[in-house]
């Protein structure tokens, strides 16, 4: 089923919650709501499955309008973060729930629920619980049996709110692997609300990003990490470098220094001349000159290096015209031993693909190296 | 007792042996044992000595006079009476207590915190001003007086105006106990529900009431507790009518007062084997919602 939401307004009090949002989930596919914490992800998820009425916009589901439909009737299934299990009732009773209470018409027998009850316990292989309470279960199982109980109700879509907040770094793997999995095998169209980037980019079809009430940009997760189209994207997905300069003709000055031209990427735009503008650089985009003579790209001076991993990397502090910034690049540990580098070493950075962006009054929101 | 309802969630013990296990917050056995006897003897003078000179005086003129006590007609009429009156007020303060509960922590509206002051109300105020609100609202030269006499229905002095004095000193313990516990447990196994296609009744019946039963229990307990116990308030409105409008509670101060001390030991003796009954089962309670709450805990964990 399709879902599309046109001109969502919702506010708590004077917080602007949702600032007009028009969003499209075709049918069957997985779509993560990414943003940073109070960016009105889990909102629009919740005013979608009808736990929370918009102030104005519609919700429409399959082409209808949903704005009407209490949550009971949207065919829904809503997984919440901490799974809401009902822990007075075993594994079994929860994921029955939903079929129970259809009005008597509608109602399956006792038989058939079980046996489409052993079917979903089947389907995310925790069969073997269906006697234990929900107290009794890891994390990683609660989470499971959640979506168990969702699906129990045959729902037209599947909502899930940070499903993997509350659980470890290990077990969050597995099931963000496994959760693909299983849409790959169902197809049901679903929205997953995280604030964790690589998640939305593992496991999502396409991811929508979300700041401060309002769409930053839609798109698959290598075009959003790829081609970002506004700074608040560039420095919510992965580490950034971020300086703050002045339009000079071809080039961009920062302070005393100037960034080389050839390094601005086309998509950057046109800029009048003299215009404040941010420049973007991820870590493996900036390269390190230790030639003290050098005039190009910024100054900076090395405060660690950090060698442990298949790749190293230098996190530096800004001088001259940077003072009181951190740059961090990325670079393999031989070239950081044919460079020589030592901490408190003055080298200079030259980016080798640089993203700019008009500087907004707001701010970018990201700080350097983020 | 009024005050103190908030239930004992963990048992004292593993609390007190991790104080007792760090040297930091140790104490020499002198404090220690000063402590312990002093509440132990605290304890023992005001409230386990009571008890046993209550069965001891009930006893004193041996088992005859006891019983004969006991199945004398006003006093099964006073037992009547009492178990009346609990009766009738166990079951609305049941039904109000959750209703209230359920309102405060469950809605936002305006005025809550003025409700929740209306609750602890018969706490605060003394049972005999409660028993005078009644007196001067139906009684004979109250407002609704007149208009009740012309009528033919009698409430002070008669069975309704006990009934109505429980009701109002017994109000807090149901809603009390489950303030805290719902506004803990939130709300959302109750989206869950309704999300999964349950009506109100549906999601009240199969997953509120489930969660909240021990402290329910208790409540009710608590409940009917006081209100086989109460005196002050019901003391104003019954008019003391032998045989009629008489409590336990107020059979026993007739008694007393007419020197019949033995008989007067004997029904308080039933009160207190209330109490110890209420204490039983108030134990038992807790237990398992101690149990029901570590469980929870595990869940929230």
């Amino acid at each position: 089923m399709s879902i599309r939401v046109s001109n969502i307004e919702k506010r708590f009090g004077d917080f602007v919650a949702l600032d007009k949002v028009t969003l499209d989930f075709p049918t069957g596919e997985l779509v993560a709501l990414l943003g940073p914490s109070g960016c009105g992800k889990t909102t629009l998820l919740r005013i979608i499955a009808g736990l929370e009425a918009a102030d104005s916009g519609r919700v429409l589901l399959d082409g209808e309008d949903a704005s009407g439909t209490h949550v009971r009737e949207r065919q829904v299934g809503f997984v919440f973060q901490h799974y809401a299990l009902f822990r007075h009732m075993t594994v079994f009773d929860n994921v029955a729930f939903g079929m129970r209470m259809k009005p008597r018409a509608q109602r399956p027998s006792e038989k058939q629920i079980r046996a489409k009850v052993h079917e979903l316990l089947d389907l995310v292989q925790l069969d073997w619980l269906a006697d234990r309470f929900p107290a009794q279960l890891s994390g990683g199982q609660r989470q499971r049996i959640a979506l168990a109980r969702a699906l129990a109700v045959e729902p037209r879509v599947l909502l899930l709110d940070e499903p993997f907040g509350a659980l470890d770094a290990k077990v969050r793997k597995e099931l963000r692997r496994w959760l693909r999995k299983l849409h790959d095998e169902l197809h049901i169209t679903s929205i997953f609300v995280t604030h964790d980037q690589e998640e939305a980019l593992e496991v999502a079809d396409r991811v929508v990003l979300m700041n401060r009430g309002r769409v930053e940009q839609v798109g698959t997760p290598e075009e959003v990490y790829r081609r970002p189209a506004t700074p608040f994207v560039y420095g919510f997905l992965g580490s950034v470098n971020l300086f703050h300069g002045r339009v000079d003709g071809e080039a961009v000055r920062v302070g005393e220094d100037v960034l080389p031209p050839d390094a601005l990427t086309h998509e950057s735009g046109t800029f009048d001349h003299g215009a404040e503008v941010v420049a973007f650089a991820r870590p493996h985009e900036l390269d390190i000159v230790v030639d003290v003579a050098s005039t190009a790209g910024v100054a900076a001076r090395v405060s660690r290096i950090l060698a442990f991993g298949v790749t190293a990397r230098v996190e530096l502090d800004g001088i001259n015209g940077t003072t009181g910034q951190h740059f961090e690049v990325e670079l393999t540990r031989e070239q950081v031993a044919a460079l020589g580098l030592a901490e408190g070493q003055a080298v200079r950075l030259v980016p080798s693909r640089l993203k700019v962006f008009e500087r907004e009054t707001t701010g970018a929101g990201a700080g350097a190296a983020a | 007792m009024s005050g103190a309802v908030a239930m004992q969630w963990s048992g004292a013990g593993d609390g007190a042996a991790r104080f007792e296990s760090k040297a930091a917050t140790r104490e020499t056995p002198l404090v220690k044992w000063i402590i312990i006897g002093l509440s132990l003897s605290f304890f023992a003078v005001f409230l386990l000595m009571p008890l046993v000179a209550v069965l001891v005086e009930a006893l004193r003129k041996g088992w005859e006079t006891y019983l004969t006590a006991l199945l004398d007609p006003d006093a099964l009429s006073a037992v009547r009476l009492t178990l009346l009156a609990a009766l009738i007020a166990v079951p609305l303060n049941l039904v109000f207590g959750v209703a209230a509960a359920w309102a405060i922590a469950k809605f936002e509206f305006r005025g809550k915190h003025f409700l929740i002051t209306l609750i602890d109300l018969p706490f605060s105020v003394s049972p005999v001003i409660a028993g005078l609100i009644y007196v001067l609202v139906f009684g004979a030269q109250g407002w609704l007086g007149p208009w009740l006499s012309e009528h033919d229905v009698k409430i002070i002095f008669a069975v309704p105006g006990i009934v109505l004095a429980t009701v109002f000193v017994t109000f807090p313990f149901v809603a009390r106990e489950l303030i805290p516990l719902m506004e803990a447990q939130g709300k959302e196994e109750e989206e869950a529900a309704v999300v999964l296609g349950a009506n109100g009744w549906q999601t009240f019946w199969h997953v509120t009431l489930p969660n909240i039963k021990w402290g329910l229990m208790y409540g009710v307990i608590l409940t009917n507790a006081r209100a086989m116990g109460e005196f002050g308030a019901v003391s104003v409105v019954s008019g003391h009518i032998r045989g009629e409008t008489n409590t336990l509670p107020l059979h026993v101060e007739i008694l007393y007062n007419e020197y019949q001390f033995a008989a007067a030991f004997a029904v308080a003796s039933l009160l207190a084997m209330l109490a110890l009954v209420t204490l039983g089962l108030k134990t038992w309670v807790e237990h398992r919602a101690a149990a029901a709450h570590n469980e929870k805990q595990d869940d929230a964990s």
